[in-house]
Protein backbone atom coordinates (compact mmCIF):
# COMPACT_ATOMS: atom_id res chain seq x y z
CA UNK A 1 0.00 0.00 0.00
CA UNK A 2 1.34 3.32 -1.18
CA UNK A 3 2.42 6.27 1.36
CA UNK A 4 -0.73 8.60 1.38
CA UNK A 5 -3.21 5.26 1.20
CA UNK A 6 -2.11 4.00 4.51
CA UNK A 7 -1.54 7.40 6.14
CA UNK A 8 -5.34 7.91 5.06
CA UNK A 9 -6.54 4.62 6.01
CA UNK A 10 -5.23 5.47 9.67
CA UNK A 11 -7.40 8.42 10.50
CA UNK A 12 -10.36 6.91 9.02
CA UNK A 13 -13.48 6.51 11.26
CA UNK A 14 -14.76 3.17 11.77
CA UNK A 15 -17.60 3.96 13.55
CA UNK A 16 -20.15 5.90 10.94
CA UNK A 17 -23.27 4.18 10.80
CA UNK A 18 -24.31 3.33 7.60
CA UNK A 19 -26.84 6.11 5.89
CA UNK A 20 -27.73 7.07 2.56
CA UNK A 21 -29.27 9.94 0.29
CA UNK A 22 -32.18 10.87 1.68
CA UNK A 23 -32.06 9.77 5.52
CA UNK A 24 -33.16 12.44 7.75
CA UNK A 25 -29.90 12.32 10.23
CA UNK A 26 -28.96 14.21 13.19
CA UNK A 27 -25.32 14.76 13.30
CA UNK A 28 -24.02 15.45 16.78
CA UNK A 29 -21.43 18.16 16.29
CA UNK A 30 -18.31 18.71 18.90
CA UNK A 31 -17.82 22.72 19.39
CA UNK A 32 -14.98 23.82 21.42
CA UNK A 33 -15.70 27.24 22.95
CA UNK A 34 -12.59 27.90 24.75
CA UNK A 35 -12.09 25.29 27.51
CA UNK A 36 -15.09 24.15 27.08
CA UNK A 37 -16.48 21.64 24.83
CA UNK A 38 -20.02 21.22 23.71
CA UNK A 39 -22.34 19.17 21.15
CA UNK A 40 -24.41 20.61 18.98
CA UNK A 41 -27.10 18.38 16.87
CA UNK A 42 -27.78 19.47 13.45
CA UNK A 43 -31.13 17.44 12.28
CA UNK A 44 -31.82 17.35 8.42
CA UNK A 45 -31.75 15.56 5.43
CA UNK A 46 -28.98 14.24 3.97
CA UNK A 47 -28.96 15.55 0.49
CA UNK A 48 -25.68 13.99 -1.58
CA UNK A 49 -22.88 12.04 -0.52
CA UNK A 50 -19.48 12.65 -1.81
CA UNK A 51 -17.41 9.13 -1.72
CA UNK A 52 -13.35 9.39 -1.58
CA UNK A 53 -12.19 7.46 1.17
CA UNK A 54 -11.09 9.95 3.93
CA UNK A 55 -12.11 12.72 1.67
CA UNK A 56 -15.87 12.14 1.96
CA UNK A 57 -18.26 14.52 2.75
CA UNK A 58 -22.08 14.57 2.98
CA UNK A 59 -24.42 17.79 2.85
CA UNK A 60 -27.52 17.95 5.21
CA UNK A 61 -30.23 20.16 4.81
CA UNK A 62 -32.61 21.47 7.09
CA UNK A 63 -35.18 24.32 7.46
CA UNK A 64 -34.27 26.84 9.95
CA UNK A 65 -37.33 29.47 10.51
CA UNK A 66 -38.09 29.28 7.27
CA UNK A 67 -34.55 29.53 5.75
CA UNK A 68 -32.81 26.56 4.42
CA UNK A 69 -29.67 25.89 5.57
CA UNK A 70 -27.32 23.41 4.44
CA UNK A 71 -23.96 21.87 5.79
CA UNK A 72 -21.37 20.00 4.29
CA UNK A 73 -19.69 17.84 6.88
CA UNK A 74 -16.19 16.10 6.57
CA UNK A 75 -17.17 12.48 7.37
CA UNK A 76 -14.58 10.97 8.99
CA UNK A 77 -14.07 14.36 10.59
CA UNK A 78 -13.08 14.03 14.29
CA UNK A 79 -15.29 16.98 15.22
CA UNK A 80 -18.05 14.53 14.28
CA UNK A 81 -19.12 13.14 17.69
CA UNK A 82 -22.13 10.52 16.27
CA UNK A 83 -24.77 10.46 13.59
CA UNK A 84 -27.64 9.16 14.14
CA UNK A 85 -30.18 7.92 12.13
CA UNK A 86 -34.00 9.56 12.93
CA UNK A 87 -35.84 8.46 9.58
CA UNK A 88 -34.54 5.96 6.62
CA UNK A 89 -35.90 7.94 3.54
CA UNK A 90 -36.49 6.33 0.16
CA UNK A 91 -35.38 8.42 -2.98
CA UNK A 92 -34.63 7.79 -6.56
CA UNK A 93 -31.36 10.23 -6.82
CA UNK A 94 -28.14 10.26 -5.36
CA UNK A 95 -28.09 13.93 -5.39
CA UNK A 96 -31.40 15.71 -4.05
CA UNK A 97 -30.66 19.11 -4.76
CA UNK A 98 -34.05 19.40 -6.33
CA UNK A 99 -35.68 19.98 -2.91
CA UNK A 100 -34.28 23.59 -2.46
CA UNK A 101 -36.67 24.38 -5.13
CA UNK A 102 -39.57 23.04 -3.12
CA UNK A 103 -40.75 24.09 0.65
CA UNK A 104 -43.33 22.99 2.89
CA UNK A 105 -44.87 19.64 2.11
CA UNK A 106 -43.64 19.14 -1.11
CA UNK A 107 -40.04 19.22 0.43
CA UNK A 108 -40.58 16.12 1.50
CA UNK A 109 -39.37 12.50 1.34
CA UNK A 110 -40.87 9.10 1.62
CA UNK A 111 -39.67 6.80 3.97
CA UNK A 112 -38.16 3.65 3.23
CA UNK A 113 -38.40 0.33 5.56
CA UNK A 114 -35.14 0.28 7.55
CA UNK A 115 -33.17 -2.46 7.03
CA UNK A 116 -29.81 -1.84 7.91
CA UNK B 1 19.55 28.65 3.70
CA UNK B 2 19.83 27.06 6.79
CA UNK B 3 20.45 23.73 7.87
CA UNK B 4 17.89 21.39 5.46
CA UNK B 5 16.99 17.96 4.59
CA UNK B 6 16.38 16.07 1.21
CA UNK B 7 13.34 14.47 0.20
CA UNK B 8 11.28 13.16 -2.59
CA UNK B 9 7.53 14.46 -2.55
CA UNK B 10 5.29 11.96 -2.44
CA UNK B 11 2.01 13.37 -3.04
CA UNK B 12 -0.71 15.53 -1.29
CA UNK B 13 -3.57 14.31 0.94
CA UNK B 14 -5.31 16.21 3.62
CA UNK B 15 -5.69 15.69 8.02
CA UNK B 16 -7.44 16.36 10.48
CA UNK B 17 -6.56 18.36 12.92
CA UNK B 18 -7.43 18.56 16.72
CA UNK B 19 -10.41 20.82 16.80
CA UNK B 20 -11.45 18.74 13.31
CA UNK B 21 -10.27 21.13 10.85
CA UNK B 22 -8.92 19.63 7.53
CA UNK B 23 -5.54 20.72 6.74
CA UNK B 24 -4.27 20.08 3.39
CA UNK B 25 -1.02 18.60 3.62
CA UNK B 26 1.85 17.51 1.03
CA UNK B 27 3.39 14.16 2.15
CA UNK B 28 6.99 14.43 1.52
CA UNK B 29 9.81 11.45 1.99
CA UNK B 30 12.82 13.34 3.34
CA UNK B 31 16.24 11.70 4.90
CA UNK B 32 17.38 10.21 5.86
CA UNK B 33 20.53 12.29 4.61
CA UNK B 34 24.64 11.32 5.27
CA UNK B 35 26.94 14.36 6.18
CA UNK B 36 29.13 13.59 3.07
CA UNK B 37 31.90 16.62 3.03
CA UNK B 38 32.04 19.66 5.82
CA UNK B 39 32.83 22.45 4.28
CA UNK B 40 35.09 25.21 6.00
CA UNK B 41 35.82 28.53 5.94
CA UNK B 42 39.57 27.99 5.95
CA UNK B 43 40.03 25.48 3.52
CA UNK B 44 36.43 26.42 0.90
CA UNK B 45 36.01 29.88 1.81
CA UNK B 46 32.80 29.40 3.31
CA UNK B 47 30.93 27.02 5.65
CA UNK B 48 28.32 24.48 4.37
CA UNK B 49 27.42 20.73 4.86
CA UNK B 50 26.83 18.34 1.88
CA UNK B 51 24.37 15.78 2.26
CA UNK B 52 23.54 13.13 0.28
CA UNK B 53 20.38 11.51 -0.25
CA UNK B 54 19.40 8.02 -1.51
CA UNK B 55 21.45 4.98 -2.67
CA UNK B 56 22.65 4.05 -6.37
CA UNK B 57 25.96 1.63 -6.80
CA UNK B 58 29.18 2.35 -6.48
CA UNK B 59 30.02 1.12 -9.90
CA UNK B 60 27.90 3.66 -11.93
CA UNK B 61 29.32 6.86 -10.24
CA UNK B 62 32.27 8.17 -12.17
CA UNK B 63 36.28 7.32 -10.43
CA UNK B 64 36.49 10.92 -9.15
CA UNK B 65 33.19 10.49 -7.23
CA UNK B 66 33.46 7.00 -6.19
CA UNK B 67 36.48 8.29 -4.13
CA UNK B 68 34.64 11.39 -2.69
CA UNK B 69 31.87 8.62 -0.71
CA UNK B 70 34.77 6.32 -0.19
CA UNK B 71 35.45 8.85 2.60
CA UNK B 72 32.18 8.03 4.14
CA UNK B 73 31.24 4.97 3.46
CA UNK B 74 30.97 2.02 0.96
CA UNK B 75 27.59 3.22 -0.34
CA UNK B 76 26.69 6.11 -2.67
CA UNK B 77 24.53 8.30 -2.76
CA UNK B 78 22.62 9.26 -5.23
CA UNK B 79 22.07 13.41 -4.83
CA UNK B 80 24.25 15.69 -3.42
CA UNK B 81 23.08 18.65 -1.84
CA UNK B 82 25.14 21.61 0.18
CA UNK B 83 23.40 23.69 3.15
CA UNK B 84 24.86 26.70 4.36
CA UNK B 85 25.35 26.67 8.12
CA UNK B 86 26.74 29.22 10.53
CA UNK B 87 28.77 26.48 12.30
CA UNK B 88 28.78 22.80 11.06
CA UNK B 89 30.79 21.85 14.07
CA UNK B 90 27.92 19.47 15.94
CA UNK B 91 27.63 17.81 12.62
CA UNK B 92 30.39 14.95 12.10
CA UNK B 93 31.26 13.73 8.18
CA UNK B 94 29.00 11.01 8.34
CA UNK B 95 26.30 11.58 10.69
CA UNK B 96 22.72 10.70 9.15
CA UNK B 97 20.26 13.70 9.47
CA UNK B 98 16.30 13.05 9.34
CA UNK B 99 13.20 14.56 10.12
CA UNK B 100 13.65 14.95 13.22
CA UNK B 101 15.66 18.48 13.12
CA UNK B 102 12.29 19.45 12.29
CA UNK B 103 9.34 20.01 14.92
CA UNK B 104 5.17 20.27 14.60
CA UNK B 105 4.40 23.96 13.69
CA UNK B 106 7.91 24.57 12.25
CA UNK B 107 7.89 26.90 9.42
CA UNK B 108 10.30 25.99 6.57
CA UNK B 109 11.17 27.21 3.05
CA UNK B 110 10.99 24.48 0.42
CA UNK B 111 13.54 24.11 -3.09
CA UNK B 112 12.46 22.30 -5.95
CA UNK B 113 11.96 21.92 -9.48
CA UNK B 114 8.51 23.44 -10.89
CA UNK B 115 6.35 21.21 -12.93
CA UNK B 116 7.52 21.61 -16.87
CA UNK B 117 4.32 23.04 -18.55
CA UNK B 118 6.37 23.22 -22.20
CA UNK B 119 6.25 26.49 -24.86
CA UNK B 120 3.64 28.54 -23.51
CA UNK B 121 1.94 31.36 -24.55
CA UNK B 122 2.08 34.59 -22.76
CA UNK B 123 -1.62 34.53 -20.84
CA UNK B 124 -0.79 31.29 -19.21
CA UNK B 125 3.65 32.43 -18.65
CA UNK B 126 2.53 35.91 -17.70
CA UNK B 127 -1.33 36.09 -16.72
CA UNK B 128 -1.88 38.75 -19.65
CA UNK B 129 -5.24 38.64 -20.38
CA UNK B 130 -6.74 37.75 -23.77
CA UNK B 131 -9.22 39.66 -26.98
CA UNK B 132 -12.40 39.25 -26.85
CA UNK B 133 -13.19 35.79 -28.32
CA UNK B 134 -16.00 36.51 -30.35
CA UNK B 135 -18.25 39.94 -32.05
CA UNK B 136 -15.24 39.50 -35.27
CA UNK B 137 -12.84 39.80 -33.50
CA UNK B 138 -9.49 38.17 -34.73
CA UNK B 139 -7.37 38.80 -31.39
CA UNK B 140 -8.00 36.44 -29.52
CA UNK B 141 -4.69 35.15 -27.19
CA UNK B 142 -1.87 36.84 -29.28
CA UNK B 143 1.03 38.89 -27.97
CA UNK B 144 0.33 42.19 -28.59
CA UNK B 145 1.51 44.90 -29.18
CA UNK B 146 5.95 44.15 -28.39
CA UNK B 147 6.63 47.98 -28.54
CA UNK B 148 7.35 51.11 -30.90
CA UNK B 149 8.12 51.70 -34.33
CA UNK B 150 10.60 54.39 -35.15
CA UNK B 151 11.79 55.07 -31.75
CA UNK B 152 13.16 52.46 -30.22
CA UNK B 153 12.82 50.93 -33.29
CA UNK B 154 13.63 47.71 -31.78
CA UNK B 155 12.20 45.11 -28.81
CA UNK B 156 13.57 46.02 -25.23
CA UNK B 157 15.28 43.12 -23.56
CA UNK B 158 13.44 41.28 -21.36
CA UNK B 159 10.13 42.09 -22.98
CA UNK B 160 7.61 39.41 -21.56
CA UNK B 161 7.07 36.70 -24.66
CA UNK B 162 6.09 33.13 -24.85
CA UNK B 163 8.07 30.57 -24.06
CA UNK B 164 9.51 27.49 -21.69
CA UNK B 165 7.18 27.80 -19.05
CA UNK B 166 8.02 25.98 -15.64
CA UNK B 167 10.59 23.27 -15.11
CA UNK B 168 12.56 25.96 -13.03
CA UNK B 169 13.94 25.98 -9.51
CA UNK B 170 11.55 27.39 -7.14
CA UNK B 171 11.43 28.34 -3.72
CA UNK B 172 7.74 28.40 -1.35
CA UNK B 173 8.68 30.07 2.25
CA UNK B 174 6.29 30.23 5.09
CA UNK B 175 5.29 26.47 4.70
CA UNK B 176 4.21 24.65 7.67
CA UNK B 177 5.55 21.15 9.30
CA UNK B 178 2.01 19.51 10.05
CA UNK B 179 3.35 16.44 11.53
CA UNK B 180 6.73 14.88 11.64
CA UNK B 181 7.17 10.73 11.16
CA UNK B 182 10.82 9.75 12.10
CA UNK B 183 10.05 6.05 12.16
CA UNK B 184 8.83 6.59 8.79
CA UNK B 185 10.86 9.38 7.63
CA UNK B 186 7.75 11.23 6.57
CA UNK B 187 7.54 15.29 6.48
CA UNK B 188 3.91 16.27 6.32
CA UNK B 189 3.55 20.46 5.55
CA UNK B 190 0.53 22.29 4.72
CA UNK B 191 -0.05 23.39 1.15
CA UNK B 192 1.44 22.28 -1.73
CA UNK B 193 4.88 22.35 -2.72
CA UNK B 194 6.48 23.10 -6.23
CA UNK B 195 7.27 20.08 -8.78
CA UNK B 196 5.17 17.24 -9.72
CA UNK B 197 5.09 13.65 -7.57
CA UNK B 198 8.83 11.85 -6.67
CA UNK B 199 10.02 15.01 -7.50
CA UNK B 200 13.42 16.29 -5.64
CA UNK B 201 13.01 19.04 -3.05
CA UNK B 202 15.11 20.34 -0.37
CA UNK B 203 13.63 21.58 2.83
CA UNK B 204 15.32 24.00 4.92
CA UNK B 205 15.13 25.50 8.34
CA UNK B 206 14.06 29.41 8.08
CA UNK B 207 15.83 32.25 10.80
CA UNK B 208 13.51 32.27 13.53
CA UNK B 209 11.89 35.78 13.91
Amino acid sequence: MNTIDRLEREQMRIDIPKFRTGDTVKVHVKISEGEKDRIQVFQGVVIGRHNSGLKSSFTVRKVSYGVGVERVFPLHSPAIDKIEMVQPGKVRRSRLYYLRGLRGKAARVKTRRYEN
Amino acid sequence: MALGIIGKKIGMTQVFSSDGEVVPVTVVQAGPCVVVQKKTPDKDGYSALQLGFGSKKAQKCTKPLQGHFKKVSDAACAVLREFRVEDGASYDVGQSVTVDIFVQGEVVEIIGTSKGKGFAGNIKRHGFSRGPMAHGSKFHRQVGSVGQSAWPSHVFKGKRMPGHLGNAQVTVKGLRVVDTRPEENLLLIRGAVPGHKNSLIMICKTKQA
